[in-house]
């Protein structure tokens, strides 16, 4: 197991690689959910002000 | 009019685009995410070392696929834009501005773990040939479509301006592909090739075959999650907007 993250002595190059490449890709499959939230939080404040507008023009 | 060209239409609005990639997003998930695993599997364990560069040409495993991706992603993106430029198509607008980020994240991973695979290989983590130099030039385009994109107000605007910006920047693709070839350059020249055998073992090729596949998989689910949410913020006043934003549904 040990000479499996040893990788023949190039340990720190291929997991440093490996940690790269999932982090980044991590990072941008969780971008989308940030934003997601915060678009949903705007349209939903957005649609009470509107009915808000309407409450008050009856 | 025949079907498949009528659902052509279809998709383009909105609100049917938005549900259809809802219900596809799961899908491409789940199956990046088995071609991950089972890629990084087959190259990481199953794969036998190389005679030369020993364990360390693993990297090729996240190296290689992320360089095909800047690339594809690359003209992805300059073919929506040029659809968005020449039908404007709202869509192709999202589409395209939904690959930029996509495009750079895997360019960013191409040249970071190149520069890693090239320390113990080349002696060096960086050299200005012309395979290293073309991708970094392709990382500044992507950085700059996205950069003209933010820089102005309107939306429909900004992503017609930052898709022409796209379509100028794809004659760096050709460069980045044959420079390899054109320039003699410390970067070695392609090893999985489409047309004729490929110059690596069966045992080594499949699994970055399936990284490749993966890769894809896990581009169509970004940006399909992407668009979903660009689409909803570009079109806020509308009334599906409103209903999906009431009905609190969830990713």
């Amino acid at each position: 197991m040990s000479e499996f993250f040893h990788m023949g002595g190039y340990g720190s190059y291929v997991w440093s690689a490996m940690a790269i490449f999932i982090g980044v890709l991590a990072l941008d499959a969780v971008a989308p959910l940030i934003k997601r939230r915060r678009v949903l939080r705007e349209l939903r404040a957005r649609v009470r002000r509107a009915q808000k507008r309407n409450e008050e023009s009856v | 009019m025949n079907p498949l060209l009528l659902w052509f239409h279809k998709l383009g609005s909105p609100p049917y685009f938005y549900r259809f990639a809802g219900r596809l997003l799961p899908w491409l998930w789940g199956l990046a995410l088995i071609g991950l695993v089972a890629g990084l599997y087959g190259g990481l364990v199953l794969a036998p070392a190389d005679y030369q560069q020993s364990d360390a040409f693993r990297i090729i495993y996240v190296h290689v696929p992320s360089a095909w991706m800047s690339m594809f992603i690359y003209a992805f993106m300059a073919a929506n834009g040029f659809v968005a430029l020449v039908w404007r198509i709202k869509l192709s607008e999202t589409l395209a501005m939904a690959a930029a980020p996509i495009g750079a994240a895997f360019t960013a991973i191409c040249l970071a773990t190149g520069s890693i695979w090239g320390k113990p290989m080349w002696g060096t983590w960086w050299t200005w040939d012309a395979r290293l130099t073309s991708e970094l030039v392709l990382l500044f385009l992507y950085l700059g479509v996205i950069g003209l994109y933010h820089a102005i107000e309107d939306r429909r605007q900004a992503s017609r301006a930052a898709a022409f910006l796209a379509l100028i920047g794809i004659v760096n693709l050709p460069i980045v592909h044959f420079s390899v070839k054109w320039w003699n350059t410390l970067h070695q020249g392609s090893t999985v090739k489409l047309f004729g055998p490929s110059l690596i073992d069966g045992r080594m090729l499949w699994p970055l075959l399936i990284m490749a596949l993966a890769t894809k998989f896990l581009f169509a689910a970004s940006l399909l999650s992407r668009a979903r949410v660009d689409l909803l913020e570009l079109e806020a006043g509308k009334d599906w907007a409103r209903q999906v934003a009431l009905s609190g549904e969830r990713a």
